[in-house]
This record gives C-alpha cells, structure tokens and sequence, in this order.
C-alpha cells in the first residue's frame, strides 16, 4: 500500500518537476514517504514518547498534522530530537525537513540564519522558576544568583540583557537539555532556572513537589515560539504554514476533528467548506488534494483540542489560552482567511 | 610481469638509462613510489577540492556569506569562568579568547597533576609490596577501562549531588567553604608595595640558578658538593617571604561570605572545572602510570647493579642513572598522553565547562550561524595547541636523548 504510494507520489513529482534542476521539499518527502521532522529532546507536554515510544504532544503535533495533510497518516514522520544548540544546523544541513519545537522567531534567524518561520504556535515569553522558600518576590532581587539557562537559545541573550540593564550579577550555569536543566536545578547547582514561561510550567509539573516551587510575575521578553523550514523553498512553507492555519482557523470555526467528516460534506459556511474541500480546490494551490486539511483535522485536531489536550487546563501542565486565544476570544490567534 | 621477464633479459651489464622505456617506469621500484605517490596525492587533491566545491556551492545555494566578520561584533551572552575581562558586551573574538584561556588551564592543570598522579601510580605499581601493587594494579585497570567521558560525568555528578548546597557548605575555619556551587577560598588583594615581594622572588630565582652552577662548576674542579637544595629553596621561597614580613605584608585578604543566593566575594573553583579537571587527570594518570612503569622496567638491571657496585646510594642511583635512561623510554608515549588531555578536556561541553568548542564552537556558532567559520576557528586552535605540545616534547626528547661522544 505505501510502496504504491510512494511509487505514485514519486512518478507525479517527477512529472511535475521535471524540468527543474533541483526537486523541491515537498517531492523529497513524498518521495521518502515521510516528513523529517526536528523536535526538542523533551518537555512535559510539548514533546514527550508514550507507553509505546511514539512522540507526542503539543510540537509533535504539528509535524503530524503536516503528515496527515500530505500521507492521511500521521506516523508518517520521521522524528529527529534537537537541542537548542544543534536545532539550526540539523534544519540547514537537511537531516530534517522542519523544525517543530518551542523556538523563537527573531529578526537573525529569519535572516541571517537563513531561516523562515512560518507562524507561530505559542506566544510566549521568558521567565523565571525560583525555589518558593527562598522567597524572592522579583527578579530584580537575583542580584549574585546562579542560573540555568540552555546554551544556544535566545534565553541566554535575555538572561544577559536583563541582568546588565539592572545593574546586577549572577552566574551562568549553562546546560545543553530541559532534563539536565531540571537536574541541576533540583540538585541546587542553579538557584533560579530561566527559559519560556511554557518550558518552565511544563518542568515544575515535573518536579517532585511542584507547589514548592514558583514562577516569577515578570515575564522578560517576547517568546513567539513556531515551526520554521530552510530558507528558499517556500512551497514547502507554505504547507507548514497553512497545516497550522488550518488548525487555527478550525477552531476559530467550531470544526474539530469529532465533527470534521460531517462538515465535510458541506455545511452553509463557505470557509469551512473551502477548508475542507467541499468548495474550490484550495489543495491544488499547495501541491496537494482537496482532503488535506480536513485529514488533518480529523487526525491531529484543531488548535485549541491539541492545547487542551497536551499542556491545558486539565493536563499536569495546566497552561491557561491567556494570550494564545483566538482574537475573538481576544487572544493573539488569527490566521489569515482560507480564500 | 612481461616486463619483469624482459628486463632479466637484458645483459646484466648494460646501464639502465640508455635503455629508457615507459614500461620501466612502473617496474623501478623507485619511481613506482613516486608515481604512487603522485596519483594518491592527485586523488586526495581531487577529494578536497570537490568537498571544497562542495561546500561553497551549499553556502552559496543557501544563501550563507562566508567570512569572519562577525568575530567583530558583540556576543551578547556571559561566561560564567573568565581569566581575561569580558561582559555580554564584548566581541566574539573575545569570547573565544575566553575560551582559549580556559581550555588551556585546564590542559596545564590537567597535565600537572597528571605527570604528578602518574608518577606515583606508577613507582607504586613497581613496588615489592603485594598489597600495593596489586591496589595499584586494579585501580589503574579500572580506571583505564571506563571512557574519559563517563569519568567526567560522574565526577560532575559527585560535585553537584553529593556537595552540600552553599547553605550548608562545608567551612573550614570561616575561610574555606566548599560548596556544589565551588571551592570558595580568600582572594589576595595586592597592595602596592607588593612589588617588594616580587622583586625578591625574582631575584631569588636568579640567585638561586647562579648559586647552582657555580657549585657544579666548584664540584668539577674540586669534587666538593654544596648543598645546593636547601641554597635554592631559601632563596626561592624564603627571600620573598622575609620581604613580606618586612614589608608589612601588603596582601589584604578578601574572605567569601553567605550571601542570599550563594557565597560572595573570595576566589571560586567551579565544579565544571573541578570535575573536569580531576576525571582527565585521574584518567589520564593511569596510562601514564604504565608508561613510567614500562620505562623503568626497560632500564637494564645491569645499570643499577653497576651503579651500587661503584657505591652509589640507592636514591642516587634512582636519580642519575635509573630515571635519566628511563625518561628516554617514557617521553614520547608522554608526549601522546598529553595531547591527550588537551584534545579530551573538549568534553568541557557535557558539563558546561566554557572551554573553545563551548563558546566559539558552540554558543557563539549557534547565535550567528556561523558553523564553517568556527568549526575553523576551533580545528585551528587545536592544531595550534597540539603542534606546540608536540613541538616541545620533541625538543626536549632531543635534549635528553642517547648523546653519542
Ligand atoms: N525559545 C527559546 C528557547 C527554546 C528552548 O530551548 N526551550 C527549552 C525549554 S522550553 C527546550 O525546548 N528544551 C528542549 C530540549 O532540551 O531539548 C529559543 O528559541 O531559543
């Protein structure tokens, strides 16, 4: 079944690029049957394996939704766990297709790393994890603390920002994964453990006493975190890129992936039904078929089921929507209309 | 073949230049070298210049410049261990030199206390003692047979998790604490006369060398010895000591207290480097114990039989006839050993150590992109480092090398 699809998917974009010098990512990828895909070595409920060694999660998520849009089948992914400091090079060199895991979209990396980001899937921002005993009410007041802080990522460049613009010292202890920084954390190298507000919720539903420990008020930067592809192939972002608006619009129209097969066969809402195929071919445009985001909902969700589901409310993590509602909650979510 | 048979053919007399042929060139021994020689060179030639091409036209294809100037601009994040000054506002160059002085104390401390470690391992494992010898022995087996990086891990692991928080640290008289966050001791304050004591050092030095070699010098003319240790160690440490107390001692010290957070002020051993620094040495030890063990054990015993047979103390013999034929055995090996250390002390990384590949290799890499430039940057500087070990040991091997009268 999947040799003949391979073989089929392989013949169309050989037809379709045939003239070109050089096959595009999306023919790669359906040409390997699978999309690579770079994620982080692990955070509680952005990336994590379950019972059956498959990666789950908030991140993942996003490069089963690109599966599903391309295969119908989101283990159509081939999982490459990056550290912050590898991400990028694995991303350039091609040893994976696209990065999905908690990285933020900045001006150099857009550029100067010859990065493109396709949107954003959280909005964060860093804080900071501090010992509740310790009973430091700001982190003004971190004047000679030690903190962890991962190397390679933008929360070092805060960490450095803010320190300077207050006028204080601390010493940097820096580690390579979210584990070994939750390790020294708990075993007292670090006094203060700093990245995305997300990051660090996650790792204190880790802890063994999480109510013992406690998260800053302040909020040092903005951290829009989303998936991200190699400059110069952009009919290749644009699959990330509309996967993901896909699901954002699916929430903002009530289509989630229990009712999706019913509203596929039309419904009096024109988006929903050009979303999900029933009107104009939307997946022609991208170099797929009319189904595409609808089997992704259907598979993966849409925005605010995959939320709730990995790291909301009713999960260990228990991030709240805050700004990453939708706009007409009055959240930051808006995608672009399917037209 | 068929040239071989024709040559044998050929008139042994008959000089072989006036009957030059293209077939010959590949049965002559030496000039097939040379012809192998050439084409390997070409192949290799051939494989760099298209790896080269290779990569030009991938930095090209992404769009990537190739160059150094972002050394210039600021790097933007700290180092926690810095020998030289530097802030988040300094350069990337200076980052690097950051890097370059911390992967080279740890090289020289790694090497000091290695040598030392060594050493003693290694007159221990020649020991008539059963007891010791075989301790030696199965610690020298053990400890070589784990990989260098899981000796840094757990060094670190011990550091970190078995260390008492700064809290609780251990204290040695309010001036000494010893903590998982570092080995706190008091930092000298230099006053300015200072200087005196320098002074005294130096001249002690020079006093010290002078006095040596005019007691050689007395001891060939004369035969009478000087007690030439005792001479050089009161001139080298008890002069500046006496300009110190006579100066007033003009060191203040600056002792670490308790802080909120950690401990401040003082001087600070980091874990990172503690830990690396003891598991490259310990690790490193053992194979220099079995170097120094196999190069004494090289020394004919006829030599020290000898050397007692003409009445000379067994500590003498040790030193002028044992150990000088023994190092001719053990430095080269030695030499390996320590470039060793310096290429291993790059697992800096695992624990965070800010060594080379830590911050020009690695944060600063991942910040601007710059893969190419400093992975250069990196493989350069250990080239350097490792030539110059190199370099040095071959000097010295020379130096006390067989010389034949
Ligand atoms: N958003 C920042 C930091 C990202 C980051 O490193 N986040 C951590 C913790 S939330 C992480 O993903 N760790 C995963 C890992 O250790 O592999 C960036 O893009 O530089």
């Amino acid at each position: 079944m999947n040799l003949v699809k391979n073989a089929v998917a392989a013949a169309a974009a050989s037809l379709l690029l045939g003239g070109t010098v050089q096959a595009g990512t999306l023919a790669d990828v359906q040409s390997a049957g699978h999309v690579k895909c770079g994620i982080s070595t692990g955070v509680p409920g952005f990336a994590f394996t379950d019972d059956k060694g498959d990666w789950q999660g908030f991140d993942p998520a996003v490069c089963k939704a690109v599966a599903a849009a391309i295969f119908g089948d989101t283990s159509a992914v081939k999982y490459t766990t990056t550290t912050g400091k590898t991400r990028f090079t694995a991303l350039a060199s091609g040893e994976v297709d696209m990065l999905a895991r908690n990285t933020t979209w900045t001006f150099s990396r857009d550029t100067d790393l010859k990065l493109d980001f396709v949107g954003v899937n959280y909005y964060d921002g860093q804080g900071f994890l501090i010992p509740a005993e310790l009973g430091v009410s700001s982190a003004k007041d971190l004047d000679g603390a030690s903190v962890c802080i991962q190397t390679g990522t933008t929360t070092e460049l805060n960490l450095a920002d803010f320190f300077r613009t207050n006028g204080i010292s601390y010493e940097a202890v820096p580690i390579e994964t979210n584990s070994e920084g939750q390790a020294n954390y708990e075993a007292g190298r670090c006094d203060v453990y700093t990245t995305d507000a997300s990051g660090l919720a996650a790792t204190r539903s880790a802890l063994e006493d999480p109510s013992a420990h406690a998260l800053m008020p302040e909020i040092i930067s903005k951290e829009p975190l989303g998936p991200l592809v190699r400059h110069g192939d952009s009919e290749w972002a644009d699959i990330i890129r509309w996967t993901l608006n896909a699901m954002i619009t699916a929430e903002e129209l009530g289509v989630t992936s229990a009712n999706v097969d019913k509203m596929a066969t039309g419904t009096d809402n024109p988006e929903i039904n050009r979303l999900l195929g029933s009107e104009g071919d939307l997946g022609a445009m991208i170099g797929l078929d009319k189904a595409w985001a609808w089997r992704a909902i259907k598979m993966v969700g849409n925005y605010g089921e995959v939320f709730e589901q990995f790291i909301g409310k009713d999960t260990p993590i228990g991030l709240d929507r805050g700004i990453n509602a939708q706009w007409t909650d009055g959240g930051l979510l808006y995608s672009p209309p399917f037209r | 073949m068929a040239h071989t048979l024709e040559q044998s053919g050929l008139p042994p007399v008959k000089p072989p230049k006036s009957s030059f042929s293209l077939g010959k060139l590949w049965t002559d021994k030496k000039s097939r070298g040379i012809i192998i020689q050439v084409i390997a060179m070409a192949l290799f030639c051939a494989v760099v210049v298209y790896l080269a091409g290779n990569v030009v036209e991938n930095f090209q294809k992404l769009g990537k410049p190739f160059g150094f100037g972002f050394l210039k601009q600021e790097s933007n994040y700290d180092i926690n261990q810095t020998l030289i000054q530097y802030n988040s506002q300094s350069s990337h160059a200076r980052a690097a030199a950051v890097g370059i002085i911390n992967t080279l104390l740890i090289a020289v401390c790694g090497i000091i206390l290695a040598t030392v470690l060594g050493f003693i391992l290694g007159v221990l494992r020649l020991s008539k003692n059963v007891l010791v010898n075989k301790l030696t022995y199965c610690y020298i087996e053990f400890i070589r047979n784990v990989p260098v990086l899981v000796h840094i891990l757990f060094m670190y692991g011990l550091m970190v998790h078995a260390l008492p928080h700064p809290k609780q640290a251990i204290v040695v008289k309010e001036t000494f604490f010893l903590s998982n966050r570092g080995f706190y001791m008091p930092q000298p304050l230099f006053q300015p006369l200072f200087w005196l004591v320098v002074a005294a050092f130096v001249i002690g030095i020079v006093f010290a060398f002078w006095y040596r070699r005019s007691a050689r010098i007395k001891q060939a003319a004369t035969g009478e010895q000087s007690p030439v240790f005792w001479v050089m160690l009161a001139s080298i440490v008890g002069l500046p000591i006496l300009a110190y107390v006579l100066s007033g001692m003009p060191i203040n010290w600056e002792y670490p207290t308790q802080s909120r957070f950690n401990l401040k002020g003082g001087m600070a051993i980091k874990p990172e480097f503690m830990a690396l620094w003891l598991a490259l040495s310990m690790y490193t030890a053992a194979f220099i114990a079995e170097i120094v063990r196999a190069g004494i054990v090289a020394v004919d015993h006829g030599q020290s039989e000898a050397a007692m047979a003409l009445g000379l103390p067994r500590k003498r013999t040790m030193n002028l006839v044992v150990i000088p034929q023994a190092m001719r055995v053990i430095i080269p090996p030695l030499t390996s050993q320590y470039l060793n250390i310096t290429k291993n002390s790059s697992l800096a990384i695992a624990i965070g150590y800010m060594d080379i590949v830590a911050t020009i290799g690695g944060i600063s890499l991942n910040q601007t992109g710059r893969e190419m430039e400093c992975m250069i940057i990196v493989l350069a500087l250990y080239l350097f480092f490792s030539l110059t070990i190199s370099f040095f040991m071959n000097w010295y091997n020379k130096r006390i090398a067989l010389v034949e009268r």
